[in-house]
């Protein structure tokens, strides 16, 4: 089975002599839900416009699904549905005209185009919006509109260019169910994003790229087992003393009801164990950092 | 194929019919002033000219000037406007080919010059009785008119950085052609020197065999001018395509 997307040596130098990509080599199987983090200027976005064929590459190869792009440009581009950073859709046209007329260059007539648009607007609950103008729109609903967009052609694999960018909570997690639904149904999914939760959460495996190289490629699982040490901020029940009593792992007092915890050999449940046996009950436990936030951090700066 | 070029012309068509106050009403208000003017007012003074009164004689070339105008206007504002919002992004990474992107704009400008000459041909027949002398001649020279304007038009629009640049051609360059180019006189009454310059303005050969296609009568054999007509609009062409297949500022 062909890999849903594989690149090799893709370099990319802009015309000021500023090297984008330097020799990446990306491999993503098909079916998969990759996220390709980076920070600003790492080179994720101008990755995907070549891949998505809004820029033209210096050298290197771009296979999708078993298909070089340089050979076989408009099957690959039927391929993938793209979901930019930026905005771009005419802002002077109507939300329904939008996808209509973008079915309408991959060669989906009117009525199917028609008919396909009401499924997505719906699923994106911008139905009751489908003649207004798309400059109508709040922020989250120009990125809905743009997610419907993508899939109006039924693409094999997704690409999200940073997809919750300004929407609120409650619309990114609706969001996020609706593309775990798309995965499940067999769309490959790479998304690029700022908000490494978003990535822990939904992604399988993952690339970092930094200053135009991959500097790591591995499964989600394998990348979060090396952060070995936990942050963790405890509420207790009942007030705590001033002084706490000694543990295995480093305990903090925070304040007369909380207290911050770093585990680094014990698990959670061990911790809360040797608490309640002194006497300490807990009545909640968040986490005080995001594990792929301290890899990512750890990673990019080794980079630099 | 013949879906993405339909839909690229519908969208197009709609572009403009959507701000109808803006793309279709003026021009039709000011070429009806025009001829208010020069053909209604002052013609009578002016006397004949090419064999017909003046207000007959400025009506072909009054109708002609809103097609050149409405059909580069459009393909330029349109296409900068997509490279301006980004959405030209949309058919970039669709597998429309080059041509058919061409093809489709330019059929968008065809169809806002023929929507306004039409406007300007009926508003005039309300007061003037026109006569044709051969709907094909000035079928013809309309559409290929439209075409070399719409593909001039998509040009600028490729070069443009600023709106200010996609002024600047129609004001400096367009319009002093359009003005010299026979409109409003027969280079017939010009000295030898500026006939001669004349035939090199590739609109004398439109006016004139639009001019014909309406009166019969013409300064210019009307094979030469079609011969003009066509040679640019395939070099127009070539260029155009060049340039969207290479992606001058729009790819990088």
């Amino acid at each position: 089975m062909p890999e849903a997307l594989l690149i090799s040596n893709l370099t990319k130098t802009y015309a000021n002599n500023m090297q984008a990509l330097s020799r990446v080599n990306l491999s993503i199987k098909q079916g998969d839900f990759f996220a390709l983090l980076g920070s600003n200027g790492a080179g994720k976005t101008t990755m995907i416009g070549i891949i998505c064929s809004l820029l033209n590459k210096s050298s290197g190869k771009v296979q999708v699904l078993g298909k070089d792009q340089s050979t076989h440009l408009n099957e690959v581009k039927r391929l993938i549905g793209l979901m930019p950073q930026e905005f771009n859709f005419n802002p002077f046209e109507p939300i329904e005209e939008i996808l209509i007329n973008q079915a309408g260059y991959y060669g989906i007539g009117r009525s199917q185009a028609k008919a396909q648009a009401e499924i997505l607007l719906k699923r994106m609950e911008l139905w009751d919006k489908r003649s207004d103008m798309a400059k109508s729109l709040s922020g989250g609903m120009k990125r809905r509109l743009m997610l419907a967009r993508a899939l109006i052609h039924q693409p094999k694999i997704l690409i999200l260019d940073e997809p919750s960018a300004g929407v609120d909570v409650e619309i990114r997690r609706s969001m996020w169910r609706f593309l775990r639904e798309l995965n499940e149904q067999g769309i490959t999914i790479i998304l690029t994003t700022h908000y490494l939760e978003e990535a822990e959460s939904l992604c399988r495996n993952i690339a970092i790229l930094d200053k135009g190289e991959i500097i790591e490629q591995t499964s989600m699982k394998k990348l979060l087992a090396r952060v070995s040490q936990q942050t963790l901020i405890l509420e207790s029940v009942q007030p705590l003393p001033e002084i706490l009593p000694e543990f295995s792992f480093k305990i903090e007092r925070l304040d007369a009801h909380s207290m911050q915890v770093i585990l680094e050999h014990e698990n959670i449940s061990q911790a809360l164990s040797a608490l309640s046996a002194q006497g300490v009950e807990i009545e909640h436990v968040r986490s005080a950092q995001n594990r792929l936030e301290t890899l990512f951090l750890r990673l990019t700066s080794k980079a630099s | 194929m013949w879906i993405a070029y339909k839909t690229i012309v519908v969208k197009e068509i709609l572009r403009f019919s959507r701000i109808w106050v803006q793309t279709i009403f003026p021009p039709i208000i000011t070429t009806s002033l025009y001829l208010l003017i020069f053909g209604g007012l002052m013609g009578e003074r002016i006397g004949d000219m090419q064999g017909v009164d003046y207000l007959h004689f400025i009506i072909p070339g009054i109708i002609l000037m809103t097609v050149i105008q409405n059909s580069y206007a459009n393909t330029v504002s349109s296409f900068f406007l997509a490279k301006f919002n980004h959405s030209i992004e949309e058919l970039l990474i669709s597998p429309v080919s080059y041509w058919v992107i061409l093809m489709g704009y330019v059929s968008g400008g065809i169809a806002r010059g023929f929507t306004v000459g039409l406007g300007v041909f009926v508003a005039v027949s309300f007061f003037v009785e026109l006569q044709i002398y051969s709907v094909l001649i000035v079928l013809i020279t309309f559409l290929l008119t439209a075409i070399l304007f719409s593909l001039a038009g998509f040009i600028n629009a490729v070069f443009a950085q600023s709106f200010d640049d996609i002024s600047i051609v129609p004001t400096f360059i367009l319009m002093p052609m359009t003005y010299l180019g026979g409109m409003f006189y027969s280079i017939e009454i010009l000295p030898e020197f500026w006939q001669d310059l004349s035939k090199f303005n590739p609109i004398y050969y439109m006016v004139d065999s639009f001019r014909m296609g309406f009166l019969g009568s013409s300064t210019t054999d009307f094979w030469v001018s079609m011969a003009v007509l066509f040679s640019m609009i395939v070099v127009l062409a070539i260029v155009a395509f060049y340039l969207l297949k290479k992606g001058v500022n729009i790819k990088t």
